[in-house]
């Protein structure tokens, strides 16, 4: 059969390949359908040693039942695989190199499994290709990592395998572009199998398989932030971001990270920014997922427009009942795009504000630790100054004419504003701010030639902490680039190590703002300010639209 | 527990009116700052009962600080449950301001 085709042409050889292993499949489905109870034998028969494999991890929604099978396939059968999928997720994707099932990785975001990933990485059984951005892993699939099986998520199909995602479509239409198209077997998990699916997420001629699991895919609630937790210094840091940096920039396009200081900031919008009179002229457009936490602030009107990179347990109903802010089907739920909000995010939004774990004396912030390595997600394409973009907006007009404030205007790039915020001690009394980042030690230990840097010095534009606002765009000299940095880092180490005068200076030129220079009274730093204290607050908030995963409900 | 004490030379007096002023709650992680207006004016005492030990530097920065604002008259009681430096700092904030408002 080989040998034939060869004569024939050399040019189709792939399509050809998929149709063998279509054709070999046939023993196992019932057109398209594969019974779950087969299903490891079915990857013995069309996944081959050495494939490039994305088991959809994604950042949220997980193909579980095929993780767990393919992780039972024979070594002796199969090989050697190249894991290329954006989560590593589930203790089956670490499995599959333990097995000796897979050998090779190239992954964004490892979050629950990165203690582990780090000491497989250490102890060899992992050959690591590199830890990307979800967009960079995308751009990837389309050039030199494209899957020859995609192993994918969906809520439901029908006989035809066109699926309906419901609303955490998140990477799966990128993942099936990629491999479907390059001639690649698609073959997809689904919570049950209908006459007709609600809407067409994904055509059926895209997917080759399809395993009726019988129950939902795994999703991680990754973004309910229980406002009972959020503390007075998040809320006083909350304050001085609203007052000092989306007030005077005008910030109505962003992105928001998914720690606790912004949930602060969406909780604070319906009560002091509303009193601030700031509704109508700051944060109406989002690149975010459904947080929660934006509930009051949408209902109190202030939120035009969301696009999600994907959705939030429990925030299903909520969001089909406010289509006019978000993107919805035909069936009425929301449609999440990762690749697309992504995008949206980097280029279109005018402001990324998020948390992290250490920030060095360079202004370059890290979230890894010595002991685990969990990935980039999205946050360094958010938290990231896109050279590419070319239209106006006065944000980013604003912060580029600080930033240079010699060149002639007409050749001066905008600069997208990057905020970095958070207390200057996190748990455990670690310091934010430190001496030299741990990712340096990781890259050192693992030979890497990157350390994983997760947003750039050079991209910060700010960075807030309860102690003030340190704007970087203005600072001319690394020596007080260093000094703003000191002079909002409290009294961690690097903080009580400033250089007090120099300090001074900066808070004359507006470098530093401390709240008093801002006018925000430490009173006002209260609980009773925010517009939700209580995850049940929100859910009455949304007129009991917002259905809290049970881990959250306390009544 | 650990108490720590200091009694700091204020650049000013306190400005208002106000005799006695509290912020916070003695709680985990948190703090209780009682203010009142009971030294001499140039003075500001300063007594700790903490619940963390082997802080003293850290304390001695946070409270250098405070004075500078100009605290001279004032006696502050600090009653703390182990509070990360960042809350300290607010709580002595908002005391300070509670007993500067006007009396009303």
């Amino acid at each position: 059969m080989h040998t034939k085709r060869m004569a024939m042409t050399k040019w189709n050889e792939q399509r050809a390949a998929r149709a063998d292993r279509i054709s070999a499949g046939q023993a196992y489905a019932d057109g398209k359908m594969v019974p779950a109870g087969r299903l490891t034998e079915f990857f013995e028969t069309v996944i081959r040693s050495g494939d490039r494999v994305c088991i959809e991890g994604d950042n949220q929604k997980q193909a579980d039942l095929l993780a767990k099978a393919l992780a039972n396939v024979a070594p002796e059968r199969i090989h050697d695989l190249h894991m290329v999928q954006s989560g590593v997720v589930l203790p089956e994707h670490l499995d599959l190199f333990d097995k000796g099932i897979a050998r090779r990785l190239d992954f964004s975001y490892s979050g629950p499994q990165s203690a582990r990933i780090a000491r497989m990485l250490f102890g060899g059984q992992i050959e690591l290709g590199a830890v990307h951005t979800y967009l960079e892993l995308f751009a990837r699939y389309f050039i030199d990592l494209t899957p020859n099986v995609a192993l994918i998520a969906a809520v439901s199909a029908d006989r035809e395998g066109n699926l309906y995602t419901g609303p955490n479509t998140e990477d799966t239409p990128t993942v099936v572009e990629a491999t479907s198209f390059k001639d690649g077997l698609v073959i997809a998990q689904v919570g049950e199998i209908v006459d007709r699916v609600p809407r067409v997420d994904i055509p059926g001629d895209l997917v080759h398989f399809v395993v009726d699991a019988k129950a939902p895919f795994y999703v991680e609630p990754l973004f309910t932030r229980d406002p009972a937790a959020v503390t007075e210094t998040q809320i006083l840091t909350a304050m001085l971001a609203i007052k000092g940096l989306y007030a005077p920039y005008g910030v109505k396009r962003l992105n928001h990270g998914i720690g606790f200081s912004t949930a602060a900031i969406e909780l604070l919008l319906p009560t002091y920014g509303e009193a601030l009179g700031l509704r109508g002229k700051i944060c109406s457009h989002f690149a975010l997922n459904p947080h929660p936490t934006l509930i009051p602030a949408i209902e109190a009107g202030w939120v035009e427009q969301i696009h999600c990179f994907g959705s939030e347990v429990g925030m299903e109903d909520y969001v089909a009942a406010r289509s006019d802010v978000f993107f919805t089907g035909p069936d009425g739920s929301l449609r999440s795009n990762r690749a697309f909000c992504q995008t949206a995010g980097l280029y279109a939004c005018d402001m990324f504000i998020g948390s992290t774990l250490q920030i060095d004396l360079a202004g370059h912030s890290s979230t890894v630790t010595t002991s685990r390595i969990a990935g980039f997600g999205g946050a360094p394409n958010m938290g990231s100054d896109p050279h590419g973009r070319r239209h106006p907006s006065a944000p980013w007009l604003q912060a580029g004419a600080e930033a240079d404030s010699t060149s002639p205007a007409p050749l001066r790039r905008g600069r997208k504003l990057v905020v970095q915020i958070g207390e200057t001690f996190g748990d455990k009394n670690v310091p934010l701010f430190v001496e030299q980042l741990d990712a340096l030690a990781l890259a050192q230990k693992l030979g890497l030639d990157l350390a994983p840097v997760m947003v750039y010095g050079d991209d910060v534009t700010h960075i807030v902490t309860e102690e003030g606002i340190a704007n970087l765009l203005l600072c001319r000299t690394v020596d007080e680039r260093e000094q703003a940095i000191r002079g909002v880092a409290g009294y961690t180490d690097i903080g009580r190590q400033r250089d007090r005068k120099m300090v001074e200076r900066l808070r004359e030129r507006r470098i530093i703002q401390r709240p008093e220079d801002l006018g925000i009274n430490p009173l006002d730093a209260d609980r009773s300010l925010l517009a939700a204290r209580s995850i049940k607050d929100l859910m009455l908030a949304s007129g009991g639209l917002y259905k809290p995963p049970s881990r959250f409900r306390n009544w | 527990m650990e108490q720590l004490s200091f009694t700091l030379k204020a650049p000013r007096p306190a400005g208002g009116s106000r005799w006695q002023a509290i912020a916070g709650v003695v709680a985990s992680g948190n703090l209780e700052v009682l203010v009142e207006r009971m030294e001499d004016q140039n003075t500001c005492r300063i007594d700790i009962a903490t619940a963390a030990h082997g802080f003293g530097a850290v304390w001695e920065a946070v409270i250098a600080d405070f004075v500078a604002r100009g605290t001279g008259g004032l006696r502050v009681s600090i009653n703390d449950g182990g509070a990360r430096p960042d809350m300290v700092a607010l709580r002595l904030a908002q005391g300070l301001r509670m007993i500067e408002e006007t009396e009303t």
